[in-house]
């Protein structure tokens, strides 16, 4: 017990047993092969099961205000913008529609972007490696 | 009063102070944001002060608050975002005191009314724009042109991208204040519904038992969002001082 046990160390000196733990060792890196690969793939299953079911409560919580705000914060500064140009400029409907619509188009893109599938504004900065989540 | 819950959010004047007919009053709202930067303040201070090189518990707790401040901003905005490093770390541990501290029962929750998330939001985007110009000049609104768009599309293109940029303040701000003010009224309607049963007798009591177990849960709750919202704050920092340093290029 105190020694470090070698391979195989319950008398492999004889021919007959020695046959016998080459088979076992075949037999053993065969199984830890079979294990390994079991293992990647459920590891990759975990993986990709984190990533849909990280969209379920408490998260999903997060991600529902996060998209929305950045949504109704899109639309709220287009209107802004055309309700100031109508106010100014006096060209009383047309502004606040033009720009209700552009608002809207930006809300969308804010929604898109914060949910990585759209690339940042402008191109990341050379240090940054490739982004992997944007341009799914 | 008891049962209002939406009497935590009001603010009240602890100092009338009033100069030249505008109102400057040290409010309760006043007061916890003093509050937030002594606790804040105090705490990086006392336990760091010790220096130990093996840091003791409370000094790994703000060491870590820097290591992960510093490796956040230095993932999104490189190593020359380091500059920024003072101004994040100070939004991080500003809203973040101020979130924990409004978890306390009584207390006030700073980062519930949107005009201060609001001023907190245009401290960073003001701070995007002004080291955008000064760093990059005019090159800055490059910001706002993609590549590779088509001629035709780039007026549209453009306006829809100074439309988002705008919506960022916004929108970093109502993420703040929606979640704190939402939790809080979740908090407190619960913690209603527990005295409102129990003044049906017996069975009320009994019944009382589910919403406060919610409340306990919901405070549970509360405090991972105090956290979450913070780092959310800190990230999207982050990665708008990133577009200041690195626009479009």
């Amino acid at each position: 017990m105190a020694k470090p046990p070698g391979p195989g160390e319950t008398g492999n000196d004889r021919p007959e047993n020695r046959a016998e733990n080459d088979i076992r060792d075949d037999e053993l890196e065969r199984r830890r092969r079979q294990l390994e690969a079991t293992l990647a793939t459920r590891r990759q299953a975990e993986r990709d099961g984190e990533k849909s079911t990280g969209s379920s409560g408490v998260t999903g919580y997060g991600q529902a205000l996060k998209l929305s705000s950045e949504f109704i914060a899109g639309i709220a500064v287009g209107v802004g913008i055309g309700w100031i140009i109508d106010r100014t400029a006096g060209t009383s409907p047309w502004g606040l529609i033009v720009f209700l619509l552009l608002g809207f188009g930006a809300g969308v893109l804010n929604v898109l972007r914060s949910a990585g599938m759209v690339t940042e504004a402008g191109v990341r900065s050379a240090d940054k490696q490739s982004d992997g989540p944007e341009k799914k | 009063m008891a049962n209002d819950p939406i009497h935590q959010f009001q603010i009240s004047k602890l100092i009338p102070i009033e100069i030249g007919g505008l109102d400057f009053s040290f409010t309760n709202s006043a007061a916890f944001m003093v509050a937030t930067v002594v606790a804040a303040g105090a705490f990086l201070f006392l336990t760091t002060s010790s220096r130990g090189l093996v840091p003791s518990r409370m000094q790994s707790v703000s060491e870590m608050s820097y290591e992960f401040v510093a490796s956040m901003l230095r993932d999104a905005a490189g190593s020359q975002g380091m500059r920024f490093f003072p101004m994040v770390f100070s939004l991080f541990m500003f809203v973040l005191v101020a979130n924990l501290i409004g978890l306390f029962p009584y207390f006030f929750t700073v980062t519930s009314h949107l005009i201060v998330t609001f001023a907190l939001a245009l401290l960073v985007i003001g701070t995007v724009i002004v080291y955008g110009f000064m760093k990059h000049g005019f090159g800055f609104l490059k910001l706002f042109v993609p590549q590779g768009v088509p001629g035709i599309l780039v007026p549209l293109v453009v306006l829809i991208e100074v439309i988002s940029f705008l919506s960022r303040p916004i929108s970093l701000s109502v993420r703040l204040f929606a979640n704190m003010l939402a939790g809080h009224i979740t908090l407190k309607v619960f913690a209603g519904f527990v005295t409102s049963l129990s003044a049906f007798g017996a069975v009320g009591v009994v019944g009382s038992i589910l919403p406060l177990f919610m409340t306990v849960a919901i405070t549970g709750l509360e405090v991972l969002v105090a956290f979450l919202q913070a780092y959310v704050f800190a990230v999207l920092t982050c990665m708008y001082l990133n577009d200041a340093l690195h626009p479009g290029h």
